[in-house]
């Protein structure tokens, strides 16, 4: 074994004995304990705009060229309300989507025709309307494709991405390829004031959504529906053998995970007042689905963790200009070489194996 | 709608649609050979179409020395010269994709199905040092140097680490593949000739009217990429179906462990696969830059997508459906841009495959490279 193998393996154990060390530490926890500190770690990340005032902290986190905050609003909260949604559909169900940004372009573009070019509703009305829409966007999409086997799957969702894509682009009605502006901001709550110069409250409303989505799509992880899900994506014979309508639950596996999509959409719309088609460009797809898959696909902290370091690098890494893309491809092959599972494997098995101490790997 | 167009100008958009088509299906065999052999989308595949056309580039620029004139007055030649040149800039091509579709499976999926070996071990060893590197100096020929030297002690670290004998989930050679994707495309953006602009090739060949057919204009580049086409293709129908190697890919495709336990040397076979792939895909370079005379970094990934689109359209890991496929892509999108407007070319494309798909699951010829015909 060479120096560098053994330094690596140290490494290596002494972060495994780190987090051994936390995990019992957080098991001999009471529950106020533990209460306090969920509270204290959930108003860390509220207050993250303020964390490059840290002396140290702040000058690793923060960004060059862009106010840290604003990455925070405008691409790290999308890209992690987003991978959450993809996640779902690829993660648990198993269903390989290469288009999904189009739906989170059906979200946008509905909250920005129904606030700004045609209609002038305001956004919280807009808001459950394009979650509607987007979620039926996955349903006439899914209706007839999902009955596709795997690899067909994917090209024809890439399919449905580009035709959202160059409709917006062609279509007058749909603002053509110069887009839509003025589209309205959500509405200013005492303090919290939504307007062009601030992105905090933004950052505080996308944080507020991706706990929301987050409760809600753990409780349905722990359903039947999430059995379900589970179950196709291990082996979907076996699971229609085993009485599993697998056609409704892939179709509601795009049904949520295109709501989810929508709803970044509508953030995104929200925040910067102006879409235009060329921001929604199947590159984003496939940085959606590298984020879910680098970071672990099926696992829902994986898939956070992805979206952020997906969204959050490239902006910090802003000095490597031209060449950041490159590290990035590079990047995602040497993770899926060593970590092919993701940076936070899925668990798999029952609950119970998961709690056993002892082996962490998947497989 | 504009269907005054299409009337009028059929058989020009049938002769253009199908050159455009049998590129389309050349680089459709690089999807449908890997995926009839591993099942894996090789997203990467476009950008080795990329590296035929700077390939092709490559050979008509610096090694013929074809100049670049803007006048169109270029010394073009004729007879035996013509095809010798013609020739060798296809072989160029040929082996820059070749060897990039080799090299790209060694290095991004090989270890990922459980084989890891010192190639890819040495490769992803420099481009670690590289990018490490690159965080501290911003300096490419530092960079390579500091690489370099690293590269003995991550290459040892990393042979150990690699996971020998687990086959990687799906989903990981798909990232792998978009990785190598946007690595190759990149690294020609940051380190090519022609960085981040589009360029021009040389014009190899005068574009002379060759016949009228039905009233359409016929050029000799138009008959040369159809026919080029069609025998390279049929070269390779030939290889799969009558060569040792092409037995062993057609035993792999259909079940890899059977052709393992009774003697066929699976990596071999996958990297030959890949090299067929890339050979076409060179070709299809070649082609492209004679009709089209351009390149740029990220000319492949369009051309992919569309190429997968046309694989799947005919069935894929079917050889004769790349071929239906490309050629029905090619003559759709034309027709539809008569129709509608070039603007809803793309949108046509993609809705003539959810219509396919809808009726036919497995594309026009369905599957057969491997499973439909056990």
């Amino acid at each position: 074994m060479n120096p560098v193998v053994r330094s690596l393996r140290q490494v290596g154990a002494s972060l495994a004995g780190a987090k051994a060390g936390l995990a019992s530490r957080w098991n001999a926890m009471g529950p106020t304990q533990r209460l306090s500190a969920y509270v204290l770690g959930v108003l860390a990340l509220y207050l993250a705009p303020w964390w490059t005032e840290i002396p140290l902290l702040g000058s690793i986190v923060d960004t060059p060229g862009t106010q840290f905050t604003t990455v925070l609003s405008d691409r790290v909260i999308i890209f992690v309300l987003v991978a959450l949604g993809l996640n779902v559909v690829v993660g648990l169900a198993g269903l390989l989507d290469l288009g999904y940004v189009g739906f989170y372009a059906v979200g946008a573009y509905t909250t920005a025709i129904l606030t700004s070019s045609h209609a002038s509703l305001p956004w919280l009305l807009a808001l459950p309307v394009s979650i509607a829409v987007s979620m039926v966007f996955g349903v006439i999409l899914g209706a007839p494709t999902l009955r596709l086997r795997g690899d067909y799957l994917a090209i024809v969702t890439l399919g449905f991405g580009e035709i959202i894509r160059l409709s917006a682009k062609n279509a007058e009605w749909l603002g053509g390829s110069r887009g839509i502006n003025d589209i309205k901001h959500p509405p200013s709550i005492g303090p919290l004031k939504f307007g062009v110069v601030d992105p905090k409250p933004y950052y505080w409303l996308g944080l507020t959504m991706v706990f929301a989505v987050m409760f809600l799509l753990h409780r349905l992880e722990n359903s039947r529906v999430g059995r379900a899900w589970v179950a196709i994506r291990e082996d979907e014979d076996a699971a229609e053998l085993m009485g599993v309508d697998t056609f409704r639950f892939k179709l509601w596996a795009f049904a949520i995970g295109a709501a989810v999509g929508g709803l970044a959409g509508v953030q995104y719309a929200g925040k910067v007042g102006f879409i235009n088609p060329d921001n929604f460009p199947l590159l984003l797809s496939i940085l959606f689905l590298a984020a879910v898959v680098l970071g672990g696909s099926g696992n829902m902290h994986g898939a956070i963790l992805g979206g952020i370091l997906v969204s959050y690098l490239p902006e910090r890494l802003r000095n490597f200009q031209d060449k950041r893309v490159f590290v990035f491809g590079v990047a995602l092959v040497l993770v899926m070489v060593f970590r092919p599972e993701g940076l936070l494997p899925k668990k798999v098995g029952t609950r119970k194996a998961v709690a056993a101490p002892g082996e962490g790997g998947a497989q | 709608m504009r269907d005054w167009l299409l009337y009028r100008t059929f058989w020009d958009l049938t002769i253009t649609g199908l050159a455009l088509g049998s590129i389309y299906s050349l680089v459709a065999l690089g999807y449908t050979l890997v995926y009839g052999v591993l099942r894996l989308i090789n997203f990467a595949h476009s950008e080795i179409f990329m590296v035929g056309t700077f390939g092709a580039l490559m050979a008509s620029q610096e090694f013929l020395g074809i100049p670049m004139l803007e006048d169109g007055g270029y010394p073009y030649r004729t007879g035996f010269m013509l095809i010798v040149f013609l020739v060798f800039i296809l072989l160029c091509a040929m082996v820059f994709s070749g060897l990039g579709a080799v090299a790209l499976e060694r290095v991004a999926y090989k270890s990922l199905r459980g084989n890891g070996d010192l190639f890819g071990a040495v490769v992803l060893a420099f481009l670690t040092g590289f990018v490490v590197s690159m965080v501290f100096v911003d300096d490419t020929l530092a960079n390579v140097i500091v690489a370099a030297i690293l590269t003995a002690p991550i290459t040892m670290g990393y042979m150990s680490l690699f996971r020998r004998g687990k086959q990687s989930p799906r989903l990981a050679f798909l990232i792998s593949a978009i990785g190598a994707s946007t690595a190759i495309a990149e690294a020609m953006a940051i380190w090519g000739p022609e960085k981040r602009e589009q360029y021009q090739t040389p014009r190899i060949l005068e574009k002379d009217v060759l016949f009228s057919f039905l009233g359409a204009d016929v050029r000799v580049d138009n008959v040369i990429v159809i026919v080029g086409a069609l025998l390279m293709m049929v070269a390779l129908t030939l290889f799969v179906n009558k060569s040792r190697l092409g037995r062993g890919v057609r035993a792999v495709a259909q079940d890899a462990e059977t052709a393992r336990i009774l003697g066929v040397n699976v990596d071999m076979i996958i990297l030959v696969t890949f090299a067929l792939g890339g050979v076409m895909a060179g070709g299809a370079a070649m082609l492209f830059t004679l009709v089209y005379e351009q390149s740029r970094f990220n000319i492949g990934f369009i051309l992919g997508v569309k190429s997968f689109t046309a694989a799947v359209l005919g069935g894929i890991g079917n050889l004769k459906g790349a071929l239906l496929g490309g050629l029905v892509l090619g003559l759709v999108e034309n027709y539809a841009s008569a129709v509608f407007g070039g603007q809803w070319k793309d949108v046509v494309a993609f809705v003539v495959l959810l219509v396919v798909l809808m009726f036919r699951p497995t594309g026009l010829l369905g599957e057969s490279l491997g499973r439909a015909r056990v």
